[in-house]
């Protein structure tokens, strides 16, 4: 006889990814409750939970939040393989690699709300390329970005502040324990 | 299950307002606002600023010869070296219905409703262009 019993050890990154992605989820879902005037323009509240674990943990583990964020949210939306879901993934590939970059850049310098706009900016991008590419093959599409790109500036600077006032106490802990 | 990271020290009681956002943001910070801000303006100025358009401009052999406005329904028929080229003009819109080039992207065009939108028909020099409220640049009476 063998044993045919998978043992899958959750460590203590996968919860807590998993924490931070439950969060990301309820916001990402609550948010979808809030009318807006275009479709497609969203505040993006939960990437202000990538944006805080980016900062604590790391890229690798904010990709992995936002990726079980879009994943599990168009589930539970019922967006799965929609097109919202398409775009919402092509946003998210977007920020997560202007995110990549970003991290480069000295942190005396550029804070979370740096990262925020910037990512927004991205995700904005990336969704008109694939709206372009895909769903609108016609130039007319850009005419939209002015007040996306707009949107994007707001909302950048809104999360991003939320960020990092949320990590506020971090900066205050690494102080007093310098290591 | 232990939250470590939850109950972080917070000192906002201290500060109220917009000032108490202010410390959030790192000089860096201010460079990227401020040049994203930028591109927004820059591209509401290229993109978002040109009202509907008003008049569709017919142009044969680099001559205006019909101005109309987008308000009356009406069609126009060019003569170039090919032969006739017909423009049809609707409300608030304008296309080539069709032309005698031998690839006519002017006709795949479609229908144009954009102010400075333009349908070339190069072999048979024909142009149609549409102008907004404050395009004035190129009439000439």
């Amino acid at each position: 006889m063998t044993r045919s019993t998978i043992e899958l050890i959750a460590t203590e990154q996968d919860q807590r990814i998993a924490r931070y992605a439950a969060a990301a989820i309820a916001l990402g879902v609550a948010e979808a409750a809030i009318p807006s005037p275009l479709p497609g323009i969203k505040p993006g509240l939960a990437n202000i939970v990538t944006l805080v674990v980016l900062a604590r943990h790391g890229w690798r583990e904010a990709a992995w939040v936002t990726g079980l964020r879009v994943l599990a949210g168009s589930l539970l939306l019922g967006q799965f393989l929609a097109p919202g879901f398409f775009l919402s993934l092509a946003g998210a590939l977007a920020s997560l690699a202007a995110l990549a970059a970003c991290v480069r850049l000295p942190s005396r310098w550029f804070g979370p709300v740096s990262m925020s706009v910037i990512a927004a900016f991205a995700h904005v991008g990336g969704q008109l390329v694939l709206a372009r590419l895909w769903l609108v093959p016609h130039d007319a599409v850009f005419l939209l970005s002015p007040l996306f790109a707009t949107a994007a500036l707001l909302f950048g600077v809104v999360n991003g502040l939320a960020a990092a006032r949320f990590l506020e106490g971090d900066a205050a802990g690494e102080v007093r324990h310098p290591s | 299950m232990t939250r470590a990271k939850a109950g972080a020290p917070r000192d906002a009681g201290k500060r109220t307002g917009l000032r108490a956002w202010l410390p959030l943001l790192r000089p860096g910070d201010w460079l990227t606002v401020g040049s994203a801000a930028a591109g927004v303006a820059l591209l509401w100025l290229a993109l978002g600023s040109s009202g509907p358009a008003q008049r569709a401009q017919i142009r044969a052999g680099g001559r205006l010869v019909a101005e109309l406005p987008l308000t009356i329904r009406k069609t126009v028929e060019v003569a170039g070296p090919l032969g006739l080229t017909r423009i049809e003009v609707e409300t608030g819109r304008a296309r080539v219905a069709s032309d005698p080039g031998p690839r006519q992207y002017c006709v795949r065009q479609g229908w144009l409703d954009r102010p400075n939108a333009i349908a070339i028909c190069a072999p048979n020099e024909v142009s149609l262009t549409l102008a907004g409220t404050s395009v004035h640049d190129t009439v000439n009476y």
